[in-house]
């Protein structure tokens, strides 16, 4: 009897459950062409996860800030760490017939085929914050940091401080990702080129802070001499600097090691204000009123003039910086 | 009738063999990797007596870093061990609820401010709202399990895949940062104590869990619910509420680690805190030898267990391997105990004397 009653409400709700795919599928057709026909401009945003780190926060933020209705457009968000769950997002975003494509990708490879069929769809991409490898045919204009450069910045700030020698724990972001590439290569050249630079491990820890302190303790459980940390973003500098502290190891200016950050979340130069840290560099998040400008540029059917659009960086030193530089850059 | 006698008898000749060979699993994989860092270098039981930089007296070395990350895993073995003997599945959700239950002790803390010069309320309160948030999502999970008869793994799947956003909804996608040193205690170091605190928190639930054991039916139920719920039923023991239970007790395992990592780094990170903990916990809980479906439980061995996997984490971690290679050596520790674990393999390891015999009566 249970059985059939089951049975009968589970065949009822499959019913019920076409009937609504139906009636939905037919009014989402007549809402797509009525926002064909108004003034809103489709977007479907591929990002990271906004809990990843402060900087994806704040860079979600800003973009939700930015597409809303008020300002023009039909918005859609899709989030994920991973590369696949991100492409499927994208193929979603196709059918959906999105006007624009906004596209944070977690890992630069595996994107041609999907940006084909965007393309072929008539779907106009533009990349944010982080590049891909594919043909820049495939996407209108890319708005990145240049992960490179940070990773330079930061290196040739750490020759600056002119130690004898330099023995470095690298603490990774996850592998693949522009940003570690760019702040890991930069480093990379450095101690292959230089005979003082040693990176006496090298491990990643998925921008993860717990993991951090692990790889941390674990050197200083081994023994390892170090005098710098360089740790791809603020979440695993902290981690870092947790294990430290357990060991009595002093940090900061003027100290044993020096310790050394990217992203500027406010916590991190607030460290870098008291002396603990002393190197944070800036990884700016706010890109959405750029693509903004992109977006208005093609709707008026004007020309880009560079494709890649790069945003300004800084890089803070523990040394000179304010509560000004807090206030301005920190997220 | 002289049947079943003998069959009664090779029955408890199968389970004390079973018992026994529960116990030896972890205590062989303990040996053979304290043996192996004893020839490649000694120097791995170095225990020195070092001062945090604020001062206090801390021990360090590879073992204590065991011992310190080991509880955590050890208390959610606890709970684990149960949910497995009592549904015959496990919860996968594990890690997403620590999130949230890390979130909740942040939230009462801080309030909205995330940046709080004082903290709104003791720890103790903090502790508590989360304890009866997460046995609240191990009651979800339970009833799903329990009442709706949904595989485990597939009920649990809906936290695994919502907890993190809950967590981030819990205070608003900010990460609140808590300044005040005494939040951190319960992930590092009582002042005077050079022993980590999650020991010692781990030791009160393990001899919490132990009492209970020893003095209410509780594990005796939830194996009896285990290895047959029909017939447990006919003998007066609801099966409903056991299943329920063991989720709800793992809820409050959960939240002891959620107070644990967040105190660790006095902040939160909700998309990579306690990240694949939950597979830790169930190696640890196949590692102690329990049949993964259900059925008969051995406490100590789950909980020597997870000490074991943090002793493997540890050895791996001193010899530089690269740490997103790490679940790749796991997953052979899983592969040799699946495959030690299977009935045909045992049959095999209880004698060929009786091998035929055993079949017979599987």
């Amino acid at each position: 009897m249970k059985r059939k009653v089951l049975a009968a409400i589970l065949a009822l709700t499959m019913v019920f459950g076409l009937a609504a795919c139906g009636s939905k599928g037919a009014s989402s057709d007549g809402g797509s062409s009525d926002s064909g026909s108004g003034d809103l401009i489709k977007v479907g945003i591929i990002n990271n996860d906004p809990n990843e780190s402060g900087y994806r926060t704040a860079n979600d933020k800003d973009m939700k800030e930015m597409f809303t209705k008020e300002n023009g457009y039909d918005a859609s968000f899709a989030y994920s760490l991973k590369n696949d769950e991100q492409i499927t997002a994208a193929q979603k975003f196709i059918q959906d017939g999105v006007d624009y494509l906004l596209l944070s990708a977690a890992d630069t490879a595996g994107w041609d085929s999907v940006l084909k069929d965007a393309q072929d769809a008539g779907i106009r991409v533009i990349l944010f914050d982080r590049t891909i490898d594919a043909d820049d045919s495939l996407y209108e204009a890319s708005i990145v940091s240049d992960m490179d450069k940070e990773g330079e910045t930061a290196v040739n700030w750490l020759a600056d401080q002119g130690l004898d020698e330099y023995n470095i724990i690298h603490i990774q972001g996850v592998m693949g990702s522009a940003a570690q590439q760019g702040r890991t290569g930069a480093l990379d050249k450095k101690a292959k080129s230089d005979d003082n630079w040693n990176i006496v491990t090298q491990q990643t820890a998925e921008w993860n802070a717990e993991k951090a302190q692990q790889i941390v303790q674990s050197e200083i459980d081994k023994g390892t001499k170090f005098n710098v940390i360089y740790a791809e973003n603020d979440d695993m500098a902290k981690g870092a600097v947790a294990a430290l502290d357990k060991a009595n190891i002093s940090h900061g200016v003027g100290k044993d090691v020096i310790v050394m950050g990217f992203d500027c979340n406010s916590w991190a130069l607030e460290e870098l204000l008291n002396q603990n840290w002393n190197y944070d560099g800036q990884c700016n998040p706010y890109q959405a009123s750029t693509i903004d400008g992109i977006i208005k540029k093609l709707e008026a059917g004007e020309k880009l003039e560079d494709k890649v659009v790069i945003m300004e960086e800084k890089g803070f030193d523990a040394t000179t910086i304010t509560q000004e530089d807090i206030d301005k850059y920190g997220i | 009738m002289g049947n079943t006698a003998v069959k009664k008898t090779k029955g408890s000749g199968f389970f004390s063999n079973l018992v026994r060979q529960q116990m030896f699993i972890p205590v062989a994989a303990l040996v053979i990797l304290a043996v192996f860092n004893l020839i490649a270098d000694p120097s791995f039981f170095k225990i020195t007596l070092g001062y945090s930089s604020s001062g206090a007296p801390v021990l360090s070395g590879y073992l204590i870093t065991i011992l310190d990350y080991g509880s955590e895993l050890a208390i959610l073995a606890i709970g684990m061990t149960l949910v497995t003997a009592a549904s015959g599945g496990q919860d996968i959700s594990v890690g997403a609820t620590v999130a949230i239950a890390g979130s909740v002790i942040l939230r009462v803390l801080c309030g909205s401010n995330s940046r709080p010069e004082t903290l709104r309320t003791s720890v103790l309160v903090a502790f508590l709202v989360a304890c009866l948030v997460s046995m609240l999502f191990g009651a979800f999970n339970g009833v799903l399990v329990a009442h709706f008869k949904i595989q485990p793994m597939v009920a649990t799947l809906i936290l695994y895949t919502a907890g993190r956003s809950i967590a981030a909804w819990i205070n608003n996608n900010e990460l609140p940062l808590i300044s005040d040193p005494s939040f951190g205690y319960y992930g590092g170091f009582l002042p005077g104590i050079p022993i980590p605190t999650p020991f010692f928190i781990a030791a009160a639930c393990v001899i919490i869990i132990a009492l209970v054991l020893k003095f209410t039916n509780l594990g005796l139920y939830t194996q009896a619910v285990g290895i047959n719920e029909k017939s447990s039923r006919l003998n007066g023991i609801n099966p409903t509420f056991i299943k329920f239970l063991s989720f709800v007790i793992l809820g409050l395992c959960v939240a002891v680690v959620g107070l644990i990592k967040v105190s660790r780094l006095s902040t939160i990170n909700y998309s990579v805190i306690a990240k694949d903990i939950e597979m830790d916990a169930i190696l640890a809980v196949a590692l102690g030898g329990n049949s993964l479906s259900g059925g008969k439980f051995n406490m100590a061995a789950s909980i020597l267990g997870a000490y074991v996997i943090q002793f493997l984490t540890t050895t791996l971690y001193k010899f530089d391997v690269q740490s997103d290679a790490l679940p790749a050596y796991k997953a052979v520790v899983v592969i040799l105990l699946v495959v030690l674990s299977a009935p045909v393999v045992r049959e095999k390891l209880a004698g060929l004397g009786k091998k035929f015999r055993a079949k017979e009566v599987a």
